[in-house]
């Protein structure tokens, strides 16, 4: 097929459950692709000789290889080709803002001129991964003889996960600690079931666990073991202990019955199963849920609160559309099912009955002024504009800093101003020797990807450290 | 999982556990606590170290049962396994040599007590401890603390045992009959913390509250431990357990503590029907 005829082809409709139905369960929106899909959206990639797309990627999959193998029919192959550079396809297929990343610098998108036209990378990726995963065809590489080093992953979410896979594979011992009685971090306490199905997460623990990771849960370093205990016991370590310290306004009434950070609402629906009549955890099902700001996390959090029965959730964000960092499909989803968008609005108090129970809002209409030190433009009050809605449940979604954890149990770790831990650009070493760090706990609350990105780096110095280590020994 | 090695009645609806947890026993300090789910689709609970045995690996928990989750509990048996521990989690108790330290204990909070007045009796304090209960039965380690204490006083609601009264009461006697005390430790239901708060403030005594509020993950990532003091938010799991008791905000505290009353009272009636439901089916065979 030529360029001029791929260029004809039209995306393809991922199918997904039916709007009105799916508020009321928690099953992955999207069906996925089939194979027929799947190859009439593989020939919609012109591979281009320049690979713009690869170049948007922060791990460099390469994108255009696994598309040729997905239209030649070889899933084999094409899962393979992802899996060089990016451990997690079957989670970046569907977290990952392609929107922003490979399909934003698509030619075909571009020849289009809409992102929308662009190849859809990321469900091409996903139905390469979730074939693999259905047929059972995950391959196990070979393992090369051990080099006896052992190696400390803390944290078992996007970042551990990557360290841990790519320094078992190249021989040396890795041990997982989780906090959480779980594994996955973020990916199995904070994305919803909806949007991430937790099988597929346990799937690539069950993996790793066959490559011979060990995963130790409901353990916390710096607590159940010291940070010193660890650097004795392990030849070298990763801190991959994440953004989890989440952010409040400050404003008067966050401490009412009935005021989460999205953290707690998205746990107790998420890892805690309260979604579920037979889990023990218990969450308020409110019927007018207010959810403040307006990024992936906020958007989850209002659709969780539709399947937890809500019959009004809302959005509330203090900029307008076209700021909010959502991802384009959850926003897009988001209106589907029927969630209210209040922009350019602040939120001032949140207002409260006799009882301390959550009533409502106060919200200052906002207008954008100049752009900010973010780029974005800044939004200033309007004055006398200020009116009150009602809500009787407030999801607190404006963010989250790196846990302090850690940190706190290693003092001598250099830190910068936002409580994230500073490393080396390249190999993501920190301050203290042989101790390195990347995904939340470097970036603040990130992307799955940029945390798995940093993973890599991290593995490959960490090879070098112990190999290097070996040598010198041996010399 | 974590195997139940002792199981021991302590008073009414109150049971002493002592549970296999090697790193957590090899680690903890007076005054942390550790998370736990008893059951793989349990909720998760903090529950207060109440002594540890390092060399035999153990861990002593000490239960009352009071929801769904603690009655589950309270069905274990030697041999039987909780599901999930974490910690030890908090920071511990500032233990140092403070003069006399008054330690106030009520109800189940006399538990976490105990390891934190033999800390205080540890180095070199006089420790006078005052523990109260509503009833007699319900009155718990009073030998153990005897033991770490240079003066105990006990204190009932309807008088059934030692000085009929509140521990508040005790306290401020204390105080008019002369005694010097330079620091106080208050554990106990929230309200008890608060009037006894409200006292050591007007009396000028240095105190510390051991909080005990609603938690999920326990390392500062669900913020639902939230508790304002000194105006500002702290997350007990990270910043507490303990904190100055003069600056606890107590009122929004003892309402947070009860936003799934409700929730909690119907799980636990359910599970109740469901237990009396399963004891009527085995007695008809």
């Amino acid at each position: 097929m030529n360029a001029a005829d791929r260029l004809k082809l039209p995306p393809v409709v991922m199918p997904e459950q039916d709007p009105a139905e799916r508020v009321h369960n928690v099953r992955e929106v999207p069906f996925g692709f089939t194979p027929a899909m799947a190859l009439q959206e593989a020939q919609r990639c012109l591979h281009c000789t320049n690979q713009p797309c690869v170049e948007g990627c922060p791990v460099g999959v390469r994108i255009p290889d696994f598309i040729q193998a997905i239209e030649s029919g070889d899933y084999l192959a094409g899962i393979g080709i992802i899996k060089q550079t990016n451990l997690l396809p079957a989670v970046c297929g569907r977290v990952c803002p392609q929107e922003d990343q490979c399909q934003k610098n698509c030619t075909v998108g571009k020849a289009h001129r809409d992102v929308g036209q662009a190849v859809q990378i990321g469900q091409l990726e996903r139905f390469l991964a979730d074939w693999e995963r259905e047929n059972h065809a995950a391959v196990i590489p070979q393992i090369p003889p051990s080099s006896g080093k052992r190696v400390a992953v803390i944290g078992s979410g996007p970042a551990g996960l990557t360290v841990a896979g790519d320094l078992i594979k190249l021989g040396h011992a890795v041990t997982v600690f989780e906090a959480l009685h779980m594994p996955g971090g973020v990916l199995g306490y904070g994305i919803p079931e909806f949007r991430l199905p937790k099988k597929i997460v346990y799937a690539e623990v069950a993996y790793l666990t066959r490559l011979g990771v060990n995963f130790h849960y409901n353990t916390v370093i710096g607590k159940s073991l010291t940070v010193d205990e660890v650097r004795r016991d392990y030849d070298a370590v990763f801190i991959g202990s994440g953004a989890g310290l989440p952010n409040f306004l400050g404003i008067p009434g966050e401490s009412l019955l009935g005021v989460y950070s999205a953290n707690e609402y998205l746990t107790r629906a998420n890892l805690m199963h309260a979604y579920d009549e037979n889990s023990d955890t218990p969450i308020l099902h409110g019927k007018s849920v207010a959810v403040l700001g307006g990024g992936n996390v906020a958007m989850d959090s209002a659709r969780t609160a539709l399947r937890l029965g809500a019959l009004r959730a809302m959005v509330i964000y203090r900029r307008s559309e076209e700021e909010m960092p959502a991802r384009k499909e959850e926003y897009h989803h988001a209106i589907q099912e029927g969630i209210e968008f209040h922009f350019l609005q602040n939120p001032l108090e949140i207002l409260g009955n006799s009882e301390g129970w959550v009533t409502g809002l106060t919200l200052q209409k906002m207008q954008l002024g100049e752009p900010d030190a973010s780029g974005r433009r800044r939004p200033l009050p309007i004055a006398g504009q200020i009116g009150n809605i009602p809500a009787d449940v407030v999801v607190v979604a404006i963010g989250n800093n790196p846990n302090p954890l850690i940190p706190a149990a290693l003092p001598s770790l250099q830190m910068n101003r936002h409580g994230g831990i500073i490393t080396d650009e390249e190999t993501m070493e920190t301050s203290v020797p042989g101790v390195f760090a990347g995904g939340d706990i470097v970036l603040g609350a990130a992307t799955v990807i940029l945390a798995m990105g940093q993973g890599r780096k991290a593995a490959r110095a960490i090879h070098a450290l112990l190999t290097r280590t070996t040598e010198t020994a041996r010399g | 999982m974590n195997t139940i090695c002792r199981r021991e009645e302590l008073g009414r609806n109150v049971v002493r556990y002592v549970v296999d947890a090697p790193l957590v026993a090899m680690h903890r300090k007076p005054g942390q606590f550790v998370i736990i789910r008893v059951t793989d689709h349990g909720e998760r609970i903090p529950l207060t170290i109440a002594d540890a045995n390092p060399e035999m690996g153990t861990i002593s928990l000490i239960v009352q049962s009071v929801g769904k989750t603690t009655r589950e509990m309270a069905m274990l048996r030697p041999g039987n396994a909780i599901h999930d521990i974490v910690g030890p989690l908090g920071k511990p108790t500032h233990i140092q040599r403070f003069g006399t330290v008054l330690c106030v204990g009520g109800g189940i909070g006399t538990a976490p007590l105990y390891p934190i007045a033999k800390g205080m009796k540890e180095a070199h304090n006089r420790v006078i401890t005052v523990l109260g209960a509503r009833t007699h039965d319900l009155l718990i380690l009073e030998d153990d603390l005897r033991a770490v204490s240079d003066e105990l006083i006990v204190t009932t609601d309807d008088g059934s045992y030692g000085t009929k009264g509140l521990v508040t009461d005790a306290i401020r006697s204390l105080v008019n009959g002369g005694t010097h005390i330079d620091q106080a430790v208050v554990i106990g239901p929230p309200l008890m913390m608060k009037f006894t708060s409200l006292l050591t403030k007007e009396l000028g005594i240095p105190t510390m509250a051991s909080l005990n509020p609603i938690m999920i993950d326990g390392t500062g990532m669900c913020g639902g431990c939230r508790v304002t003091v000194g105006g500002e938010i702290k997350f007990a799991c990270v910043d507490g357990p303990e904190f100055d008791a003069h600056k606890v905000d107590w009122d929004s505290m003892i309402r947070r503590l009860g936003t799934y009353h409700t929730a909690e009272q119907e799980a636990a009636e359910r599970y109740d029907h469901e237990c009396r439901v399963g004891l009527d089916a085995g007695e008809a065979r």
